[in-house]
C-alpha cells in the first residue's frame, strides 16, 4: 500500500533538519524560512488529507521492512492520528516564527532549527506509526531530541541536568514501552497497530496483561510527566522557551496520553488499567495544581499547570467510558492551545521586563497592554472560565468524574478531586494575572519592558483567538473534526456527545461554580501568603529530583566505584594474566571434557634439516624473550630470525605467496621497531627489579601460565595435524580457480575474488589503523629524557667539532656511505620487483599485498640511505592519497560489476596481449588487486614515515626559527 | 616434522606469553610478535604440511584438489600477517605516545609500587 503524501509529512521534517546543518553558519534567515516552509507544507500535507480521513477510514503507507520480524515500515493516519498531525504541524509553525523573534543572534540557530526539525519529525512519526515497534523507535527518538532541546544552551548548568534528567526518565520509560510492546506483540502476533486494535479481548484476558500494561504505562506516565515521574517537567523548564512551548504542551508530554487514547479500546476497562491510571492521574491533578500555585518562576508555574492538566487527561482515560474519552482527547486539543500560548507569552515577558520571577514582575499592564490581555484569556482558559474552550472540557470532565464506574474509593472521591484540582487551578491562573500584570509596577525593571514586536505576539494572539473562537462556537469549529478523531478511537462505541456551552443548571456547572468561586476566594485569602512563600508547605519538602538525583549519584558513582575497586584493575599485568588464564581454560576444558585421548594420534614425517630449522627458529624466541627487557636491539634481531625461519618454513610446506609476505613484512616490522627504539627509556642492568621471595614468586607464576600455554598449543596443534583433514571448502576453490576466477594462484584468487569482500574490510582496517598511527603521532611529545639527540649522534658531533676541518655533522652523514649509494640505486629495481609481483600475482605467487609491501619498503630504503630530509625534498610522498586511491579503486571494482547487475565484487577476466610485457591476464580481480596494493603502500609508508618524522621534528623546528631570524 | 613444527609453535605461543606478561612496553611489543608468528603458524597448520604442493594450478587451470596445499589457511594467515604489521605499529605507537606522556615504560605508566 502506497501514499506518498504520508511519507512526506513524517520525511519533510528530517530532510530539512539535514538541509539546515549544510547552510552556511550565519545564514539565520534562510533556516527559519526552511524550517518555516517545512512545518507550513506538512500541515498543508496534513490538511490535504483530510477527506481520506474523514469518513472514517485510515489512510496506509507500508514499506516491508523486516517481515521476517513482523516488522513493516508502516504509516497510519486515521481522524485521531489526523488532528494531533495538525496540533504538531501547526504549533510548530507557530513556534517557528515565534522562535525567529524570541532566539538572540548569539545563539547558534542552525542547531536550534535542526533539533526541532528532527523533533518535530520523530513526533510525527509517533502520531502516524501503524506498527507499534515502529512507534517505539520514534519514541525513543523524541527523548533524544528533546535531550538535545531542552540542553541547547548547554554552557547552562541547569539545562545540562534537567536534559539528562529528562533523557533519563523518559528513555527509561521508553525501553519499559518497548518491552511492553513485545509482550503485546507476543500475544497478539502482530505489531501491526490495525491487528492490535482489533485484539482487545485476546490482550485483557491474556495471562501477560497486567505485565504489559504496567510495562506499557510505565512508559506513557513517565513521558506525560505523571506522578510518581512529573519531577523532571519543571526541571526541563531550562529550555530556550520555544522549546518548552512546542515540547511542554502540544508534543512530547502529550505522547504519552496520545498513546494512552491511542491504546484506549485494547487496554481499559479493567481493574488494573482504572486504578493505576487514575490513582495518578488524580495524584497528577490535584499535587500539580498544589504546586503550581507556590512557584515564584512563571514558567515553573506552566509546567505543574502542564502536569496538573496531564492528569486531568489520565484521570479522564482512566475511567473507562467512552464519554470520559472523548473528553480526554478534547482536552488534549484545548489545553496544547491554551498552553503554548502562554509558554509564548512568558517567553514574552522574560524578554521584555528580563525576569520570570513572579515576585520582581509586576503592573506590566500599562507597558503590554495587548499581551496583558491575551495572558489573561489564555490563564481563563486555563482556569476554565466559560466561553472558553477550557471550560467546555472541563466541564465534560466534572460531569464523567460524578457518574459512577467502578466500585473503588477511587472513583468516590474522584469528584471531590476534581473539584479540587480545579479550583487550584483558578487560584493560580490569578496569581499569574495578579503578579504579572495588575499592581503598581515596580521601581525598576531590569529592563524597561514594552510589547514585542508584531509577529511574536502573532502565535500566541492566534492561539488565544482559536481558545476563544472554539469556547464559544464548539459545535461550529473543532466539532466536525473532533467527532472524526474521537470516532476513529472509539468505533462502534462512539457516545453521543454535545459540546454545547449551555447545558442547563447541572451539577457540573454547580461544581464549576463552586471551584471557580473556591479558587478566587482562596487567591482572596491566601494569595500575599502564595507571593511570599519559598516552597509549598508539606509536600515542597519531597523532592522528586532530590530522590532521582540521589539514585542517579549511587548507581552511576558510588555503586560504579564500587565494583570497579572489587573487579576492576587498572594494572595491565593482573588483565593480562587473566586474559591468558581464560583463554587456557577455554581451550582446556571442553578438551578435557569430551575427552580427547593421545592414542588418536597419527604419525607424522620426520625430517631432520626441518628440525634443525627450527632448533635455531626457537632457540632464538627463547633468547628474544630472555633479552627483550635490557637488550632491545639483540632481542630484534632475534626476533627478526624467528621470522625468517617462520619465512623459510612457510616456503618448505608449499605456501610461497606467505613466505614472500613475511619476507617483505619482516622487513618493513623490523624497521618500524627500530624507529621506535630510539623513543624509549635507556635501560641498564642498574635497573632491576624489587627483588626478594615475592618477585620470584610472581615470575614462577608467569612461566607457568607461559609454558601451559606453549605446551597446550603444542598438543593442540599435533593432534590437528597428525589426523586426516575432513571435506573442507578446498576442493571448491581448487576447481572454480582457474574456471571462474581467471587465475592459476587459488590463494590470490581467494583474497581477490571468492573472499574479495572480506579483503576489502581488511584493507579498511588497514587503512584505519594507519590514520590512527598517524593522528597519535601528530600529538606526540616525547618524554623529556628522550629529547636530546641520541648518545650516538652526540658522540659523532662532538667528534666532528673537535677536528678543526670537519663540518658538523659529516660524520653521520658518511656512515654507511657505499650501502647508502646502493640502496638508492636499487630504487627503481625495487619498484619494477613491486610492480613484477603485483601483475603475476593472479597466475604465480605475488599479489597486491606482497607488492604493496616491498614498494613500501623501497620507500623506506630511501629514508633510511640519504635521510628524511634529503629524501622530502626531491620525492612526494602522499600516503593519504595512496590510501583513499586504494580504498576507492578496490570499493569501485565492487560496485562496477553492481551495475553490471551482478552481485558486489563479482570478477570478470580475460587476457590481453600486451606490447613487450606478454600475455597478461586482464581480470577486474587485478584491478582490486591494485587497490589493494595502492593501500597497503599508503598505510605502510604513512606508519613508516609518522614514526621517522619525530626524530626530525625538532631539527625541522630548530631550522624554522634559524630561517625566522 | 608435524612434530617439530607443534613444538615449534608451542615454543612460540610461551615466549610470547611470557613476555605479554612483563611490565615493560618493549617486552610487550616482542611478545604480541612472536605470539602472532605462532598464531599464523597454527592456522597455516591446520591445513596439514604439504611439501612441494603449492596451491598455484598449471598452465590448463586444471587440478586435482589432493594434489594442492589447502589455500583457505593460506588466504587467511596472508591478510593476518600484513594486518599483524599494522597492529604491531599501532601497539609500539600507542606505547610510544603512553612513554611520551608518562615518562616511564612500565605497561602502567608509572612503576609498580
Amino acid at each position: 500500500m502506497e501514499h506518498y503524501p504520508i511519507l512526506l509529512i513524517i520525511a519533510l521534517p528530517f530532510l530539512a533538519g539535514l538541509a539546515a546543518v549544510l547552510l552556511p553558519t550565519d545564514s539565520r534567515t534562510t533556516v527559519t524560512w526552511l524550517a518555516g516552509a517545512t512545518t507550513l507544507a506538512c500541515l498543508a500535507l496534513t490538511l490535504s488529507l483530510y477527506p481520506s480521513v474523514s469518513s472514517g477510514d485510515s489512510v496506509i503507507h507500508r514499506i516491508q521492512w523486516v517481515p521476517a520480524l513482523g516488522l513493516d515500515f508502516t504509516l497510519r493516519m486515521d481522524g485521531f492520528a489526523w488532528i494531533f498531525a495538525l496540533l504538531v504541524c501547526g504549533i510548530g509553525f507557530l513556534v517557528v516564527v515565534y522562535a525567529r523573534y524570541y532566539m538572540s543572534a548569539e545563539d547558534p540557530i542552525r542547531r536550534f532549527y535542526l533539533f526541532f526539525l528532527a523533533f518535530t519529525g520523530s513526533m510525527l512519526g509517533v502520531v502516524l506509526s501503524g506498527n507499534l515497534i515502529l512507534l517505539v523507535i520514534f519514541w525513543e527518538l523524541t527523548s533524544i531530541f528533546s535531550f538535545l532541546l531542552i540542553g541547547y544552551w548547554h554552557h547552562n548548568q541547569a539545562a545540562r541536568d534537567g536534559a539528562r534528567m529528562t533523557f533519563t526518565i523518559t528513555a527509561i520509560g521508553g525501553l519499559a514501552l518497548l518491552a511492553g510492546v513485545l509482550i503485546v506483540g507476543h500475544i497478539v502476533g502482530s505489531y501491526d497497530l490495525d491487528v492490535v486494535l482489533a485484539s482487545g479481548d485476546a490482550i485483557r484476558s491474556h495471562d501477560l496483561y497486567v505485565p504489559a500494561l504496567l510495562l506499557i504505562l510505565l512508559g506513557t506516565l513517565t513521558k506525560s510527566a505523571q506522578f510518581p515521574f512529573h519531577f523532571w517537567l519543571p526541571n526541563a523548564m531550562a529550555a530556550p522557551t520555544p522549546v518548552s512551548a512546542f515540547l511542554h504542551s502540544a508534543t512530547m508530554v502529550k505522547a504519552g496520553v496520545f498513546l494512552m487514547a491511542r491504546l484506549w479500546p485494547v487496554l481499559s476497562g479493567t481493574p488494573e488499567w482504572f486504578t493505576i491510571l487514575g490513582l495518578a492521574g488524580m495524584a497528577s491533578l490535584v499535587l500539580g495544581a498544589y504546586l503550581a500555585m507556590f512557584q515564584q518562576d512563571l514558567k515553573g508555574l506552566l509546567a505543574y499547570s502542564t502536569i496538573s492538566h496531564l492528569g486531568l487527561i489520565t484521570l479522564l482515560l482512566s475511567l473507562g467510558s467512552p464519554l470520559a474519552a472523548v473528553a480526554a482527547i478534547f482536552h488534549m486539543l484545548n489545553h496544547a492551545t491554551f498552553k503554548a500560548s502562554l509558554f509564548m507569552a512568558a517567553g514574552i515577558v522574560d524578554h521584555e521586563a528580563g525576569t520570570r520571577d513572579l515576585r520582581r514582575l509586576s503592573g506590566l499592564f500599562r507597558y503590554m497592554p495587548i499581551t496583558g490581555t491575551l495572558v489573561m484569556v489564555a490563564s481563563a482558559a486555563m482556569a476554565g472560565v466559560p466561553l472558553l474552550n477550557g471550560f467546555l472540557s472541563k466541564e465534560m470532565f466534572f460531569a464523567e468524574a460524578v457518574e459512577t464506574h467502578a466500585d473503588s474509593w477511587v472513583d468516590t472521591i474522584a469528584p471531590y478531586a476534581a473539584v479540587l484540582g480545579s479550583a487550584l487551578a483558578v487560584t493560580y491562573s490569578i496569581r499569574l494575572i495578579h503578579s504579572i500584570f495588575l499592581g503598581a509596577p515596580p521601581e525598576s525593571f531590569p529592563r524597561e519592558p514594552h510589547e514585542p514586536p508584531f509577529w511574536m505576539r502573532f502565535p500566541v494572539t492566534f492561539l488565544v483567538v482559536a481558545c476563544l473562537i472554539v469556547g464559544i462556537i464548539p459545535g461550529m469549529t473543532i466539532g466536525p473534526f473532533l467527532h472524526v478523531a474521537v470516532s476513529s478511537v472509539l468505533g462502534d462505541a462512539t457516545p453521543e456527545y454535545s459540546l454545547a456551552v449551555w447545558h442547563g443548571f447541572t451539577l457540573p456547572l454547580a461544581m464549576s461554580a463552586v471551584a471557580l468561586a473556591g479558587g478566587a476566594l482562596l487567591y482572596l485569602a491566601a494569595g500575599d501568603y502564595l507571593e511570599r512563600s519559598e516552597s509549598a508547605p508539606l509536600l515542597g519538602r519531597i523532592q522528586g529530583y532530590r530522590i532521582f538525583e540521589q539514585v542517579t549519584v549511587a548507581v552511576s558513582w558510588r555503586w560504579a566505584r564500587l565494583v570497579e575497586d572489587i573487579f576492576g584493575t587498572r594494572r595491565l599485568q593482573p588483565q593480562m594474566r587473566l586474559l591468558a588464564g581464560a583463554a587456557i581454560a577455554a581451550a582446556a576444558i571442553p578438551l578435557f571434557a569430551s575427552g580427547v585421548g593421545f592414542e588418536a594420534y597419527g604419525n607424522g614425517t620426520t625430517d631432520l634439516a626441518f628440525a634443525g630449522l627450527w632448533g635455531i627458529g626457537m632457540i632464538c624466541a627463547l633468547a628474544a624473550a630472555h633479552q627483550a627487557k635490557f637488550h632491545r636491539l639483540a632481542a630484534l634481531v632475534l626476533l627478526g630470525a624467528t621470522g625468517l625461519v617462520t619465512c623459510m618454513t612457510f616456503v618448505w610446506l608449499s605456501a610461497p605467496d606467505l613466505a614472500a609476505t613475511q619476507l617483505v613484512v619482516e622487513i618493513v616490522t623490523t624497521v618500524l621497531i627500530l624507529l621506535g627504539l630510539r623513543w624509549l627509556p635507556k635501560r641498564t642492568s642498574a635497573l632491576v627489579e624489587p627483588g626478594g621471595w615475592m618477585a620470584r614468586l610472581r615470575r614462577i607464576r608467569d612461566l607457568t601460565i607461559a609454558v601451559a600455554a606453549g605446551a597446550g598449543m603444542t598438543a593442540i596443534s599435533y593432534a590437528v595435524m597428525t589426523r586426516t583433514p575432513p571435506e573442507s571448502i578446498a576442493g571448491f576453490f581448487m576447481e572454480k580457480a582457474y574456471s571462474e576466477g581467471g587465475g592459476r594462484n587459488v590463494v590470490n584468487v581467494i583474497l581477490v575474488d571468492f573472499r574479495g569482500f572480506d579483503t576489502l574490510g581488511e584493507i579498511t582496517v588497514l587503512g584505519i589503523v594507519a590514520l590512527t598511527v598517524f593522528a597519535l603521532l601528530r600529538r606526540f611529545r616525547p618524554a623529556p629524557d628522550s629529547i636530546e639527540r641520541p648518545e650516538q649522534q652526540q658522540v659523532q658531533r662532538s667528534y666532528d667539532e673537535a677536528e678543526p676541518d670537519r663540518e658538523a655533522g659529516a660524520t653521520a652523514a658518511e656512515y654507511l656511505f657505499v650501502p647508502s649509494v646502493i640502496m638508492q640505486w636499487m630504487f627503481p629495481v625495487v619498484i619494477v620487483l613491486a610492480a613484477y609481483l603485483l601483475l603475476r600475482g593472479h597466475d604465480a605467487p605475488g599479489g597486491g599485498f606482497v607488492a604493496g609491501v616491498a614498494m613500501a619498503a623501497g620507500f623506506i630504503l630511501q629514508y633510511m640511505a640519504a635521510g628524511t630530509v634529503w629524501v622530502e625534498d626531491r620525492l612526494r610522498i602522499l600516503p593519504v592519497v595512496w590510501i583513499g586511491v586504494g580504498l576507492l579503486l578496490a570499493a569501485l571494482t565492487g560496485t562496477a560489476s553492481l551495475l553490471l547487475g551482478d552481485s558486489f565484487l563479482t570478477s570478470y577476466f580475460r587476457y590481453a596481449d600486451l606490447p613487450l610485457v606478454g600475455k597478461v591476464p586482464l581480470a577486474s580481480a587485478t584491478v582490486f588487486d591494485l587497490g589493494v596494493f595502492s593501500l597497503v603502500v599508503g598505510a605502510t609508508v604513512l606508519m613508516l614515515i609518522a614514526i621517522a618524522h619525530q626524530s626530525i621534528r625538532r631539527l625541522r623546528a630548530a631550522r624554522l626559527e634559524e630561517e625566522r631570524q | 616434522m608435524e612434530l617439530t613444527l607443534a613444538i615449534a609453535i608451542g615454543v612460540l605461543t610461551g615466549s610470547g606469553v611470557w613476555l605479554i606478561l612483563r611490565p615493560r612496553t618493549y617486552q610487550l611489543v616482542i611478545g604480541l610478535s612472536l605470539l602472532s608468528y605462532a598464531v599464523n603458524l597454527f592456522i597455516f597448520s591446520m591445513g596439514r604440511l604439504r611439501v612441494g604442493a603449492a596451491p598455484v594450478l598449471g598452465a590448463d587451470g586444471m587440478g586435482n584438489p589432493a594434489g594442492y596445499a589447502d589455500p583457505v589457511p593460506q588466504a587467511l594467515v596472508l591478510t593476518a600477517i600484513v594486518i599483524g604489521f599494522a597492529t604491531t605499529a599501532l601497539l609500539l605507537v600507542v606505547l610510544l605516545v603512553s612513554r611520551g606522556m608518562t615518562g616511564s615504560d612500565h605497561v602502567d605508566g608509572r612503576e609498580s609500587g
